[in-house]
């Protein structure tokens, strides 16, 4: 089954463009099996959630999103989403723990929001991480919010995923003692848990894996637990090295006229240079799964799929991770 | 039944980004490489650079995150904010490459150092404010990037510099948005200039003093949760940054209408995917709102579309037949791998004749996807060929 029984907060890293945000959708589909919640949140204010769910713009509010991938018995479980912005974070939690009245209003109007949100150093960062905290652990002040049986986080590329995570230490300069302070902490004991699991994406190129190698040795140089690496965007293994040198072309042209299609010499050639561009890729690709397999993490594969990525290709790559175990 | 497969709809094609005219243009003295993350921005402003460099420009690259191998083939691999001769540039036409990586900090630091006395200076760089502002403040690395331009720019291209160079190529930092790089100077101009920090800098001054009661309110909240400590951290800092402030906010300035002037040119990088699109599609709409000249489009990482006429449907049935007398046949290996191939170019045609209806000022030049990574000088002129072969 899962190899993350125990991890109720799943954070999905990767460098831009290896398709994390669609991993982390895909992830929260498969943890979403029968009477479970699960709880998908965005960071970047990219609204990237409901883009891929086709549905409107979502709030700093907890939405329903869709259903889940069923299990075997046939019935999915839920899968809500919510949407993270620092300023909507930062009022929600001085609403929460500070009954500040007249001087949260006058925060606002005094620039105080967007002055902590922009750039007070660490702010912005764990506004977001203590909402995501707060979904996961759930403050007994929020009355009435769902318990989330797990939290994927759609979080920052993996070159700024270990400052995004280690929160404490971004506030260490600044905030010594005092409430945020130790809220930090607190947060930092849970992320630095089993159950958390921090889930690199790659693509197998040497860029976007040499990122991955580095940010697992960041993360554990920090005690951030390491997940699992996912390799998104995997070309399709229809043909070996050896079949490739063993093509002939008259075979490959008999063979095409015998599936009825009408072979020229500038199709067959075509054919054959195709696959031997496919075959140079996939070597490559070889190199780089060699990269990767060395990290001594568990590793799982999703295709690249032609016509890019719709919704029901979203269940599709969800079930994927769910045979390989990540779900 | 060999008919040409239907691609959608002919759909509008975009004109053509002729490379070689826009890199020979001596009224161009910048050109700037900006796109989402992970499009490939470093490899093309790279591969820019030296076509430019070998077609005779005196070129300088500033680049922001290049990979290993690529830095190291370039010579840039140790970040000391200077740029230095690329090694192994064909100089037969006169022209040279110089390349750096931005160091973020430093550049900040440099800043500070030359708008404040040395004392003032220690004290902002060793404040926590401005320490956390010059390492992870969202921004200032596009503001630093810009900086550095507008340095390199006074110094070697401008008239009255020294003349090392006569076209500085500028790859964007990774950031989530094109826009990014647009908005930092803004961004870092506003913060300084808030209501927030002219509060903190004069809390018993003229109007504020009408607001005093508000402002206790606010700094005993922000006592209550960020301690004493970090309020008085923040004033000095406030206090220290101001006396900059002047100076940065002319330079940001300075830089920005230097980014508005003739001798520009943006190049908006992109992948085939809709977000990466779209992204350039935004970026597109605000160089035109804000007056800045765009070059054109690059669409790196293209599928190279098949030769000949056999469509994915096709094929994919002439595999099934074949699969179907012999599993393991590699002809039908072959024939799903071309149908796959034609799907991709399908798609991805689709998705840039739908840029060009919205756009169809816009010049645009396609790059395929290479079978390698770049990550030497004969691969970066091997994407600067394809840049121009278009």
């Amino acid at each position: 089954m899962t190899d993350w029984p125990k991890v109720r907060l799943h954070v999905v890293t990767g460098k831009g463009g290896t398709g994390k945000s669609t991993v982390a959708a895909a992830l929260a589909l498969a943890l979403a099996t029968r009477g479970k919640n699960v709880l998908l949140c965005e960071v970047e204010g990219r609204q990237g959630i409901a883009r891929m769910f086709d549905v409107d713009p979502l709030p700093f509010e907890e939405r329903r999103l869709t259903t889940g991938l069923p299990g075997p018995d046939g019935r999915p479980g839920v899968v809500h989403a919510l949407h993270i912005d620092p300023e909507s974070a930062l009022l929600e939690y001085l609403a929460l723990y500070y009954k500040l009245g007249r001087a949260g209003r006058a925060l606002e109007r005094f620039g105080v929001i967007e002055f902590a949100t922009t750039i007070a150093p660490g702010v912005r960062d764990v506004l977001l991480t203590g909402k995501v905290f707060e979904a996961v652990e759930r403050n007994s002040r929020n009355k009435g919010a769902i318990q989330y049986d797990a939290v994927v986080l759609d979080a920052p590329p993996t070159g700024r995923i270990v400052q995004f995570l280690n929160v404490s230490n971004e506030l260490a300069g600044l905030a010594k003692v005092g409430p945020v302070k130790s809220q930090a902490d607190t947060m930092m004991t849970l992320f630095r848990s089993p159950r958390t699991a921090v889930h690199l994406v790659t693509v197998l190129e040497e860029m976007p894996v040499q990122e991955t190698v580095d940010g697992i040795a960041e993360l554990r140089s920090v005690d951030l637990p390491v997940g699992g690496v996912v390799v998104n965007l995997v070309r399709p293994q229809d043909l070996t090295a050896e079949q490739l040198d063993a093509t002939d072309p008259e075979t490959v042209s008999a063979d095409l006229k015998a599936a009825g299609v009408e072979a020229d010499d500038a199709l067959v050639e075509s054919l054959i240079s195709e696959g031997h561009e496919h075959a140079e890729r996939r070597a490559l690709e070889t190199s780089q799964r060699a990269i990767v397999a060395g990290l001594d993490v568990p590793t799982y594969e999703l295709p690249r799929l032609p016509q890019g990525v719709d919704l029901g290709a979203l269940y599709e790559l969800a079930a994927t991770l769910r045979e390989q175990g990540l779900a | 039944m060999n008919q040409p497969p239907r691609v959608g709809p002919a759909g509008p094609t975009a004109p053509t980004l002729d490379v070689d005219a826009l890199l020979d243009d001596p009224g161009i003295g910048i050109i700037v490489c900006c796109g989402s993350g992970g499009v490939g921005k470093t490899t093309t402003s790279a591969a820019l650079a030296l076509r430019a460099a070998e077609r005779g420009r005196k070129v300088v690259v500033l680049t922001i995150d290049p990979a290993r191998r690529l830095a190291q083939a370039m010579g840039i691999d140790a970040l000391d904010n200077t740029p230095r001769p690329v090694v192994d540039v064909d100089a037969a036409a006169g022209g040279h490459l110089d390349a750096m990586m931005l160091d973020m900090k430093r550049t900040f630091d440099e800043v500070v150092e030359s708008q404040a006395s040395p004392e003032k200076a220690k004290q902002i760089l060793e404040n926590p404010f401005y320490i956390a502002l010059s390492s992870s403040f969202a921004g200032t690395q596009e503001y630093m990037a810009m900086e550095k331009l507008g340095q390199i720019h006074a110094d070697s291209v401008a008239a009255g510099g020294d003349g090392r160079y006569d076209l500085i190529v500028v790859d964007t930092p990774p950031s989530r948005s094109a826009l990014d790089f647009l908005d930092a100077p803004e961004r870092l101009s506003s913060f300084l200039d808030g209501r927030f920090i002219r509060l903190m800098l004069a809390p018993t001054r003229g109007p504020a003093r009408l607001i005093g009661a508000g402002f206790g309110l606010i700094t005993n909240a922000l006592t209550k949760i960020l301690g004493a400590q970090v309020l008085r951290d923040l004033q000095t800092f406030v206090a220290a940054i101001d006396t900059v402030f002047g100076g940065f906010r002319q330079r940001a300035m300075k830089t920005y209408a230097l980014l508005q002037a003739d001798g520009t040119a943006f190049v908006v990088v992109a992948a085939p995917e809709p977000d990466a699109l779209r992204e350039a599609a935004y970026f597109v709409e605000r160089l035109s709102a804000d007056q800045m000249p765009l070059a054109g489009l690059v669409v790196n990482r293209a599928g190279a579309a098949p030769a000949g006429s056999l469509s994915a449907d096709e094929a994919m049935t002439a595999a099934a037949r074949l699969r179907r007398d012999e599993p393991t046949s590699t002809t039908a290996g072959l024939l799903r791998l071309h149908a796959d191939q034609v799907r991709l170019v399908e798609r991805e045609q689709r998705l840039r004749s739908r840029f060009a209806a919205a756009h169809p000022q816009v010049a645009t030049a396609v790059v395929p996807a290479l079978a390698s990574d770049v990550h030497d000088l004969t691969g970066l002129r091997r994407v600067g060929e394809l840049l121009a072969e278009q």
